[in-house]
């Protein structure tokens, strides 16, 4: 018999507008519980609006081997940043 | 017509007594949980219970009139002054044990605080209204927890049923009613206890049944804890460890 919890990834929104940020993760037997455990374990200090809970094992990860081909051909290509825009000082703050 | 002070004093300790008690015994577990996220919610509760005694026996403190503080009366009171029902001071037994008591004190103050935010005392009604939120999470986190370990495994399912024997006759208490009740609800105050059994019942009769649970049959209650007659042999070791510091040291903050 297994005995232990699954692993859950804890999301909470921190207010209304903002995304749900990932805050860390907890064990509960089911969906339902983990999100009772987020609660009590993550918002006790008025951090949130809203919780989101994913079983751990329904997220697929990069793998770190990985991270040559996938993340550093980007470095070198400046131009995809848009800072070579001039903004207009009316547009204020982007 | 003015209530009788006394009569409303009696009524807050009631309630302040019960949730301070409870608090306490919850509080027990506080590093000694099945595991952590068990650990932190329970606590959680306890910090719930021990503000919502604040407000009621802050709110006795100033009916009584004698200068006394909220801490005054919870740490400087022997156990025959204490007005809790028998069922917050039982020992906790096993996690099982200690999350059934709570749904059973919890199904019973969600019906309470939905009668008391309509309270005619507005400070009772302020109270209510505020301690009815906590109230709300917490039956349904005791609820599901019954749920869940009374239709879980063969054993789990054995320790919730003994449990239940073990509690069931502490549940009756909490309905009994008095001249201090009937005070109450002659003034609008609050409901007479009484009243609150058939909604308590079908509450809890349905998170039970769908836990797989018996309710015993026999009717005997056990009582003595909110009249102050006889509490259980429990409380005063309780005391003893809550109180000992304020007892040993007086008056000492920090």
């Amino acid at each position: 018999m297994k005995n232990e919890w699954p692993l859950w990834e804890i999301f909470i929104r921190g207010q209304h507008g903002m995304s749900h940020r990932h805050v860390g993760s907890l064990h509960a037997p089911d969906a339902d519980m983990a999100i009772k455990n987020a609660r009590d374990v993550y918002t006790r200090r008025n951090e949130g609006v809203s919780i989101w809970v994913v079983e751990a094992k329904h997220i697929s990860a990069t793998a770190p081997g990985e991270k040559g081909p996938l993340f550093e051909p980007s470095e070198s290509k400046v131009y995809r940043h848009p800072t070579f825009f001039d903004i207009p000082e009316e547009v204020g703050h982007m | 017509m003015a209530v009788d002070k006394d009569k409303l004093l009696q009524f807050l300790l009631r309630i302040g007594d019960s949730t301070l008690v409870l608090s306490h015994r919850v509080s027990e577990w506080c590093g000694h949980s099945p595991i952590l996220e068990e650990d932190i919610a329970l606590a959680n509760t306890a910090l719930d219970l021990i503000g919502q005694s604040q407000m009621w026996l802050g709110y006795a403190a100033e009916v009584q009139g004698e200068g006394k503080s909220a801490d005054d009366l919870a740490f400087l009171r022997d156990a025959w002054d204490f007005r809790n029902v028998l069922l917050t001071e039982l020992p906790n037994g096993d996690f099982g044990r200690t999350l059934l008591r709570q749904f059973l004190f919890d199904a019973f103050q969600s019906v309470l605080m939905g009668r008391l935010i309509k309270s005619s005392d507005e400070t009772v009604a302020g109270i209510a209204a505020k301690a009815s939120k906590e109230v709300a999470y917490h039956v349904e986190r005791s609820a599901d927890t019954v749920v869940g370990l009374g239709d879980g495994t063969e054993e789990s399912h054995k320790r919730m049923q003994q449990a239940l024997e073990y509690l069931w006759p502490y549940v009756g208490e909490m309905f009994e009613s008095d001249e201090v009740d009937a005070a109450m609800a002659e003034a609008g105050i609050a409901p007479d206890p009484a009243s609150l059994r058939e909604e308590y019942d079908a509450l809890v009769g349905r998170v039970l049944a769908e836990a797989t649970l018996t309710i015993p049959e026999g009717k005997f209650a056990h009582k003595g804890g909110r009249t102050g007659y006889m509490h259980t042999e429990h409380l005063g070791h309780l005391l003893a460890q809550m109180q000992w510091l304020q007892r040993a040291y007086p008056g000492c903050e920090w």
